[in-house]
């Protein structure tokens, strides 16, 4: 790899806490489009290829504008397609392998119920366009939360195995749920220009999203513990290469090929 | 049926500029709810819908096709059952 690829090129604080949100969609819209045809049921594997699609929509918009703050000529796709691993901010919840249904419906959820939040707050960013976005892709993440929720409560409290693996894939996923809330410099920063939300303050919110649903599905919530995962700083877990190999073949076989 | 399959569901959408719901399509699911949502991903992806209904296809009561004849035929011949012959005012329009 060479060295100007590896240095994260983008600095500013919005950027970089833009580039959070849209690159969490980006990854988990990946991931997510690799059910399409592999779904448990014809319906289902529609209705994930519409999450995925509606992710990948908002990464787009996002991307958009970091490109247009970050003022490199950068547009959606040669952010999406051409950047190194650490340049990526997503959090490391969204990059982890879909595992089984349970666990990537799971993950849904976990992930739709930070969106909604997060949407709301910047819903009021002082970046227009931003706020349009907000606006928009809540309509979406809504829904989203409403169908996995929907299916964590069905798996949970259903058969023994369903049960067995819901449980399984909560013990997996949750200690990642740490670093959504965790406090930043650039938090700070986009707070108090009226730009963002900080992270940190979403968390009573998600809990009072999540905790109820884990309790009608009758899943056990693990303790918390010390880790925490730093995708949103760019250091990444060992799946992030992989996915990134196949998410950006194309662009880096055929740069700047369009359909 | 087979028990271990999802019952079928009739999935009927109401158009945004439409006034009925009609039919178009069927969808696999355990229950009402998730019915739903099964035809909002499935028959509603290209802004089709404004409302949805769902019912289960076992609760629908069909005509029999071989029945036709004695059914429907007798109607043919019935051309004073249109209100054709009528002459209207013009002030009632749309009819």
């Amino acid at each position: 790899m060479n060295a100007t690829l590896a240095t994260p090129a983008t600095t500013s604080a919005e950027l970089q806490y833009l580039l959070r949100i849209g690159d969490s969609s980006l990854i988990l819209g990946q991931r997510l489009s690799e059910w399409c045809g592999h779904g448990p049921i014809l319906e289902e594997d529609i209705a994930l290829a519409n999450v995925a699609l509606d992710l990948i929509g908002q990464a787009r918009l996002l991307l958009s504008v970091a490109g247009e703050l970050e003022g490199r000529g950068r547009d959606e796709d040669r952010l999406a397609f051409m950047r190194a691993e650490n340049e990526y901010r997503n959090l490391t919840l969204v990059e982890l392998p879909n595992g089984d249904f349970a666990r990537t419906m799971l993950r849904n959820f976990l992930f739709a119920a930070f969106q909604v939040p997060l949407w709301d707050g910047l819903r009021v960013s002082s970046h227009a366009e931003v706020a349009a976005i907000a606006a928009k892709s809540a309509k979406e993440t809504r829904y989203h939360l409403r169908h996995a929720a929907d299916w964590t409560v069905r798996l949970g409290d259903g058969t023994e195995e369903s049960k067995q693996r819901m449980q399984g894939a909560l013990e997996y996923l949750w200690p990642y749920t740490a670093e959504c809330f965790t406090a930043t410099a650039e938090d700070q920063e986009v707070t108090s220009a009226g730009f963002g939300v900080a992270w940190s303050t979403l968390q009573p919110h998600w809990e009072r999203t999540v905790l109820p649903v884990l309790e009608q599905a009758g899943l056990k919530v693990p303790a918390r513990t010390p880790f925490v995962s730093h995708g949103k700083q760019g250091r990444h877990s060992e799946h992030m290469g992989h996915l990134l190999s196949e998410l950006q073949y194309l662009q880096r076989t055929y740069a700047g090929n369009q359909w | 049926m087979n028990p271990r399959e999802w019952p079928l569901w009739e999935v009927f959408v109401r158009s945004r500029n439409g006034l009925d719901h009609k039919h178009c399509g069927s969808v696999h699911a355990p229950d009402p709810t998730m019915a739903l949502q099964m035809a909002r991903d499935v028959y509603t992806r290209r802004q089709e819908g404004a409302s949805i209904w769902v019912m289960r296809a076992d609760q629908i009561v069909a005509s029999d096709p071989e029945a036709k004849p004695e059914m429907f035929d007798p109607a043919e011949d019935k051309i004073y059952r249109h209100p054709t012959f009528y002459r209207l005012p013009d002030e009632v329009n749309h009819m």
